[in-house]
């Protein structure tokens, strides 16, 4: 083979590996795209940074945010805790940030840990179970201020 | 928390795109390596691509059976990658070596392990079963190459190989996966207790000390491994996947500033008391000085013939098959960047660098997608093993850091690593594959025996609504 060919060969083979990365990015690209709003017709980040009118209006001030846990039925009636910025672990358990002195409750039951503004619940793999206004937890879910969080006898509530 | 778009989508034809053009370098490369030669299609030519490019397409085609919303851009990079190192390690066989063919069979092997963990496992989280099982089974396989008449004996000044019938293996390689799924599952179930207690010096908030034990356990295991193994890259590695997941996991700076403490504490030891550490970092630094140069064992020979390599091939390289990467030692194994740089220049090897990247990314956005908090860290800590090892492998070839006996991942020769890797690669697979599908909160079915498993329920917790907020 004459050495043009080689040559083309060479540097033929370098762009392929490159069209192969950029083959890959641009397959990427959908997924590298934050802040665009699926479907709603919103206006992206980098819109918003051209046409500042185009931003929406700053959102109405959010609801009371909880400032504080608080025991509404059970064996720890009444008692409260304070809601500062790290998560709060309840259940039987001596670690537990609110120990429960409640038999259905389990060792380490519920999580409950700040994410924005809201508050939210987890079920640790509890043997009862948690139940937020009656629903079972499946999955985090945000608590909002004055809405029972059932765990075994126990009902806590988050008070603004 | 931003919007991600989540619409799922399997997205497998984009897969089989990129694979076929994944294929085209690989094959492509095996066929540049001989073109001069007249034996660019010779048997050996077309014995490996196609079979290649077979198993490529069996692991497509499982993918869509078994995990139709997997990431689709991990396969092709990995397969690009294998398929380059696979060439290039045809390319440096010496007439009547078998490295490469012997390479393909450890690829073949490894791609019909990595499916059978996709087909077989199906869910990740069932793994959170067996944290305590993986951290005996690291144990095990970190001592195994200590053990008389399993292990293969000092190869070339480390104790990590094992003998299993003719082949040695090196169980190292697996060990690193079952340590990020015992990590991941412990810190995925103490997360709190480590986050919640502690002492506040200044800014920086320290863990109690009996929270410290898994952290003190890991730091011993990695000394363990430089002292009888003498094994400076796996020492790195696995200390480095501690740090990274504790860290991810709790989000403290405070452990990283004690990891790196620890460790430095620990290589300003060893490098005064053992002799190869010192010998590393002396050829390391004085690289080019003729006595280090010349020094054997411990010389700076085989580095600075790389780097006299890599500066030969320049911008562009020297063309697959017309430079001379056989004259560093181990040139298709712990040189193999070397080679690649030499004859790809560095502007492939650029390319090799950014699929490494493309790779760690894709892992890190499956980490990102996932709900569940082990899965998260699991994701979180094999793609960071693997970028971790690529850092230490690279920057000790273009020594930026000193070389250490690590393995480059997919490129070198070396089945264990390979396995290894692809092992890993399916299991990232399977994670990225919950990531994308559309939600389903339904708990995992429970365990066989509910007597042996009583902390069954307790598999399936998702921890963070990251979705739709």
């Amino acid at each position: 083979m004459s050495d043009l060919t080689i040559t083309a060969l060479r540097f033929g083979f370098l762009l392929l590996l490159w069209v192969l990365i950029f083959s890959i990015v641009s397959a990427m690209r959908r997924d590298l795209m934050v802040g665009r709003k699926a479907a709603s017709g919103a206006p992206t980040a980098r819109e918003v940074r051209k046409n500042p009118e185009l931003a929406e209006p700053a959102q109405p001030p959010v609801k009371q945010q909880a400032r504080q846990l608080v025991v509404v039925e059970g064996p720890l009636k009444g008692r409260s805790l304070p809601l500062a910025a790290s998560p709060i672990l309840l259940g039987r358990a001596q670690e537990a940030t609110l120990v429960l002195e409640d038999d259905y409750a389990s060792g380490r039951h519920a999580r409950l840990f700040p994410q924005g503004s809201r508050w939210f619940i987890e079920d640790l793999g509890s043997t009862n179970g948690t139940y937020l206004a009656d629903q079972q937890l499946t999955r985090a879910l945000p608590v909002e201020p004055g809405v029972p969080v059932r765990i075994g006898k126990t009902v806590i509530e988050l008070r603004p | 928390m931003s919007q991600l778009s989540t619409t799922p989508k399997p997205r497998r034809n984009v897969e089989l795109a990129l694979l076929v053009l994944a294929l085209a370098v690989g094959i492509g490369a095996n066929m540049m390596v001989g073109v001069d030669k007249e034996k660019a299609f010779d048997s050996d030519f077309w014995f490996q691509s196609s079979l290649l490019a077979v198993a490529a397409l069996v692991f497509h085609a499982v993918l869509r059976f078994r995990a139709k919303y997997a990431d689709p851009v991990i396969l092709p990079l990995v397969v690009a990658l294998n398929g380059l190192g696979l060439a290039m390690i045809h390319r440096l066989d010496a007439p009547g070596d078998d490295t490469g063919n012997n390479q393909l069979r450890w690829t073949l092997i490894a791609m019909a392990v990595a499916i059978a963990v996709i087909w077989f496992l199906k869910d990740h989280r069932i793994l959170r079963r067996f944290t305590f099982i993986s951290l005996a089974a690291s144990a095990l396989l970190l001592i195994l190459p200590l053990v008389p008449g399993i292990s293969a004996g000092e190869i070339l000044g480390a104790r990590v190989w094992i003998r299993l019938g003719p082949m040695t293996f090196q169980p190292g390689e697996v060990a690193k996966i079952t340590l990020a799924i015992f990590f991941a599952g412990y810190l995925s179930s103490n997360r709190d207790l480590i986050l919640l207690a502690g002492r506040k010096i200044g800014p920086l908030q320290f863990p109690r000390f009996k929270d410290m034990g898994p952290m003190i356990t890991a730091w011993l295991v990695s000394i363990g491994v430089l002292i009888f193994q003498r094994d400076l890259g796996s020492s790195v590695l696995f200390f480095g996947l501690f740090i990274v997941m504790i860290y991810v996991a709790t989000s403290r700076i405070s452990w990283v500033v004690i990891g790196v403490a620890l460790i430095l504490g620990g290589g300003f030891v060893a490098s005064n008391v053992f002799s190869h550490v010192q010998l590393r970092i002396d050829g390391w630094l004085n690289a080019f000085t003729p006595e280090v140069y010349d020094r054997s064992p411990g010389g700076s020979g085989q580095i600075v013939q790389g780097l006299f390599g890599m500066a030969n091939g320049g911008l562009v390289g020297t063309g697959l098959g017309q430079g001379r990467p056989d004259l560093v030692p181990f040139a298709n194994s712990d040189m193999i960047i070397a080679s690649l740089g030499e004859e790809l220049g560095l502007i492939g090897l650029f390319a090799v660098v950014l699929m490494y990247l493309l790779f760690f990314t894709r892992g890190f956005r499956a980490a990102l997608g996932t709900r569940d908090a082990f899965g998260k860290l699991l994701a979180c800590g094999l793609s960071f093993a693997v970028a971790l090892q690529c850092f230490v492998v690279i920057g000790g070839v273009t020594r930026l850091i000193p070389l250490t006996g690590l393995t480059t991942p997919f490129l070198a020769a070396g089945g264990s690593s390979l396995l290894a890797n692809w092992i890993i690669v399916g299991l990232l697979l399977l994670i990225s594959h919950t990531a994308r599908a559309p939600v389903n909160t339904t708990p995992l079915p429970p365990a066989k025996d509910p007597a042996k498993a009583p902390n069954a329920t307790g598999i399936d917790t998702p921890t963070e609504a990251v979705k739709h907020l």
